[in-house]
């Protein structure tokens, strides 16, 4: 069923691994399952349950004197949904969107919106106690969306709490 | 006996659904105790109102509502004296009805908030009724012994029998005896009977059919009315009769005193009562039988399916869309059953529409009471005349119209009408009339209120505006716009605050409440003659005439009924007053110019209004701004979609559209606009003459 949420388009190169995913499934009682997705050469993860869809970028109508990295906002079948981009939102500058970009669908405390990353890898099957807490660092106020580090096969991903990184 | 069986959320349903209920009976009592005020109710509405009284005592009973059920038991039991014409309807009890009516509503909404309504809260009602039904009740008192024996509500002992023969279907109503036998035995030792002679042979037997009847000796210190409540809500499927055996002493000596006031209550409808179930069951099947052509369906499913109706009205445009620029390239005729389709959609959105469409009715029903309630209070003598009640609108729009429109009759009763004498000094007669009008326009309603009162005083109103700051001192206004000043905000001409005008609330609020369901309104007065308050409101929320207008590559949606006319200025017509505000003129009138590209920096937008155009909105207020846009795409009717669902509020747009080629399209708040500052000053180019053509009105609606 979490494979069934992976919507996105066949045509898509950029969404990859759903396939593979599926067969990643382990089911345990206390697991739990992230999907995975690069923003440049990092991979960041977020909680599977807050994902809705998956879908190709397109084009934002734009919302007026919003931060930069509040794109706009899209019809997702009849719901406004405002899209973020996560690059501007670490402060690395906007996305040049295109069509092979992927916007993950979220839904966290009621509100449903968009952010908007390079590509999606993978569904993580995690035990909790593989999630790292991520090492004390001086953070300033507003930056505690790092909930914590998996040690994944292919390196480190970073979980983000998404509640935290857009409030 | 609440909710043990059920699980705490289907209580909270049951609770919401009973408090729903109240609220339509409530609207419905409303109605009828108006009529009461005027004429005598004929057998049909007293057992409305009566049906009405029982039904929230019945519910308020299950939910354990004490206050709401004690008082509607007098009020009910007042009801059924004047059904059997004991008591006449006289204007006192009329009046004392509808103050039940008030006490009423408040203890359903006190339950429904939680909250006690105060311990005294309806005690002189209650006691006004009480007092009523005991002296109808004298008479029978004479003549039945045993009755006033019953009477005292006394702390003695005594011994009480009780006769319970349930109707055949009893069990069908979930009734269970012997819950009710173990409430008995609560209040006292009790002794059973039985009584098995109805039982039929066991091969004929219909399990699912009460055949037992029980006589209960019942030994207690309760009174008449502690026994009744055990048999409260079985009282239409079982016949009870109670009776006291044997009294004590003191109950004796308290017989002989005629029984008076209170103390009366409990047994008065003990006779009552059975008769009460008997005539209310024929009546409320009636009404069940017209009421099986309606069902209640939640408020948000209706939403839903409007939403995706709404869905489905945006991909047949889109399809259209493609389809025409298929057929366009190829050359061939469009497909017959795309018209179709278009035909077909729009109807389905209008039906789905219709669902959550109800008559104005429920609002104006409140307003004879109200009509009636301030006249009495100002010694004005006021007829009102309403026309239109069954013409229907959108029901969150009724939900919004009960406040602005109480006010503004209140108003013309303080403000606009004269009090008798002074009417027939103006050689008018006597008795003042309320207009109260409602009737379809196009795609709005609009409703209208005229008194044939003294009008606006103009210099009043114009000298309250200076002395309040709201107009200079030496500013030259037109009768019109003085008549708008009323809508100012801070405005108010009583002199002083009356409890009935003056709440803090002037017309500006209603003004603003008005606008923010997409309406307008409008004043027109005669001085000497009256004054008529015209307000125009969209059918519904949901949907919206707009006009889509072009900002660079933004497409934003300008609500029509804001709009008063569009143009090109020429350069002669602008004129700059400093970095950031720049007026044109049109026909002597000064516009404070909006500019929409630079308050949300729209890129590829046209700067300067001279080669694009400018759309003359009206604001709050009666002002007006003009906003620059690229120019009018078209006027379309859009579904109106919540952007703070899923963000937080955007300055200066109050919704979003999905236009038909799918992309989302922002509606524009134009009261929001017209306070904006613009992030970057005006351009220092561009306002010397160029090209001088004259001004081209495109659009005037209206």
């Amino acid at each position: 069923m979490q494979a069934n949420m992976l919507q996105a388009q066949d045509s898509n190169p950029a969404v990859k691994g759903s396939e593979t995913a599926a067969s990643e499934i382990v089911a345990s009682p206390t697991s739990c399952q992230f999907i995975s997705f690069r923003l440049g050469e990092d991979e960041y993860a977020i909680d599977i349950m807050a994902v809705r869809e998956i879908k190709g970028w397109t084009d934002a109508t734009p919302l007026p004197n919003q931060p930069p990295h509040v794109l706009g906002v899209l019809n997702l079948r009849g719901a406004i949904v405002p899209i973020l981009d996560l690059r501007s939102r670490f402060g690395q500058g906007l996305t040049e969107a295109t069509p092979m970009h992927v916007v993950i669908i979220a839904n966290v405390a009621e509100r449903t919106f968009g952010i908007l990353v390079d590509a999606v890898s993978d569904i993580l099957t995690v035990e909790p106690e593989e999630i790292k807490t991520v090492p004390d660092a001086d953070r300033s106020e507003g930056e505690d969306y790092l909930s914590g580090i998996i040690n994944a096969d292919h390196g480190m991903v970073v979980v983000l709490g998404l509640q935290e990184l857009f409030r | 006996m609440s909710n043990d069986g059920t699980s705490g959320s289907d209580f909270e349903r049951f609770r919401i659904t009973f408090f729903e209920e109240c609220n339509e009976i409530l609207a419905d009592l409303e109605v009828h105790l108006t009529q009461l005020q005027e004429e005598a109710l004929d057998n049909e509405g007293l057992n409305a109102v009566f049906r009405a009284a029982h039904s929230i005592k019945a519910g308020a009973g299950a939910f354990g509502f004490t206050d709401l059920v004690n008082f509607t038991h007098s009020f009910e039991a007042l009801l059924d004296k004047m059904r059997d014409g004991e008591i006449d309807q006289t204007p006192q009890v009329a009046d004392l009805l509808v103050r039940g009516g008030d006490v009423l509503a408040e203890l359903v909404s006190a339950a429904q908030e939680n909250r006690s309504a105060g311990p005294d809260f309806g005690a002189d009602v209650l006691e006004q009724v009480n007092d009523l039904l005991g002296s109808g009740q004298k008479p029978t008192e004479v003549s039945s012994d045993a009755d006033a024996q019953q009477a005292t509500v006394s702390s003695g002992m005594g011994i009480w029998t009780i006769r319970l023969t349930p109707n055949a279907d009893l069990f069908k109503n979930a009734t269970e005896p012997l819950l009710l036998i173990r409430e008995l035995r609560e209040l006292g030792s009790l002794k059973i009977q039985c009584d098995r002679s109805q039982l039929p042979p066991l091969r004929k037997l219909d399990p699912e059919l009460a055949y037992f009847s029980w006589t209960f000796d019942l030994e207690s210190e309760c009174s008449s009315a502690d026994i009744e409540e055990v048999f409260e809500f079985v009282d239409d499927t079982c016949e009870i009769a109670i009776e006291r055996a044997v009294s004590s002493e003191e109950d004796a000596e308290t017989a002989e005193v005629p029984p008076e006031g209170t103390e009366v209550q409990p047994e008065v409808s003990l006779p009552a009562k059975s008769v009460a179930a008997k005539e209310a069951a024929p009546a409320g099947n009636k009404a069940k039988a017209a009421a099986a052509s309606s069902i209640r369906v939640e408020l948000g499913r209706i939403d839903r399916l409007v939403n995706t109706v709404g869905e489905l009205v945006i991909t047949q445009a889109m399809l259209a869309q493609e389809l025409a620029d298929l057929t366009a390239d190829n050359e061939r005729q469009p497909i017959a059953g795309q018209e179709q389709l278009a035909n077909l959609t729009r109807e389905l959105q209008e039906c789905v529409m219709a669902i959550r469409m109800q008559p104005v009715k429920s609002v104006f029903a409140r307003m004879p009471r109200l009509v009636r309630d301030l006249s009495g209070k100002l010694g004005k003598k006021i007829y009102l005349r309403m026309s239109g009640e069954h013409t229907e609108v959108d029901k969150t729009i009724i939900e919004e119209l009960a406040d602005p429109l109480t006010h503004m009759i209140r108003n013309s009763i303080d403000h606009g009408l004269e009090t008798p004498d002074e009417r027939v000094a103006a050689g008018k007669p006597e008795e003042g009339t309320i207009d109260l009008s409602a009737a379809h326009v196009g795609g709005n309603i609009v409703i209208s209120i005229s008194d044939d009162g003294a009008g606006i005083n103009r210099e009043r109103v114009l000298a309250i505006a200076i002395d309040k700051g709201i107009v200079l001192p030496d500013a030259h206004l037109t009768d019109q716009e003085i008549d708008e000043l009323i809508f100012a905000p801070g405005f108010s001409t009583a002199e002083e605050v009356t409890d009935i005008s003056g709440r803090g609330v002037g017309m500006d609020v209603v003004r603003r409440n008005i606008v923010s369901l997409g309406g307008r309104i409008q004043i027109q007065s005669q001085p000497g003659h009256g004054t008529r308050l015209n307000m125009l409101i969209p059918l519904t929320l949901a949907v919206l005439d707009g006009m889509i207008v072009a900002v660079g590559n933004q497409r934003y949606i300008l609500p029509i009924t804001s709009i008063v006319e569009s143009f090109r200025p020429s350069p002669s017509q602008m004129r700059r007053l400093d970095d950031w505000t720049q007026v044109v003129q049109i026909r002597g009138e000064f516009i404070r110019i909006v500019r929409l590209c630079d308050l949300f920096n729209v890129e590829n937008a046209t700067h300067d209004p001279t080669q694009g155009l400018v759309v003359l909105t009206e604001v709050a207020g009666g002002g007006k701004i003009g906003i620059t846009v690229d120019e009018l795409i078209g006027q379309q009717q859009i579904v109106i979609k919540s952007l703070n669902d899923n963000f937080d509020p955007v300055p200066g747009i109050s919704g979003a559209t999905i236009l038909g080629n799918g992309k989302v399209a922002l509606i524009l708040d134009i009261e929001q606009l017209a306070g904006m500052k613009a992030t970057v000053p005006l351009p220092h180019d561009g306002d010397g003459p160029k090209e001088v053509d004259t001004p081209v009105a495109i659009v005037a609606a209206e």
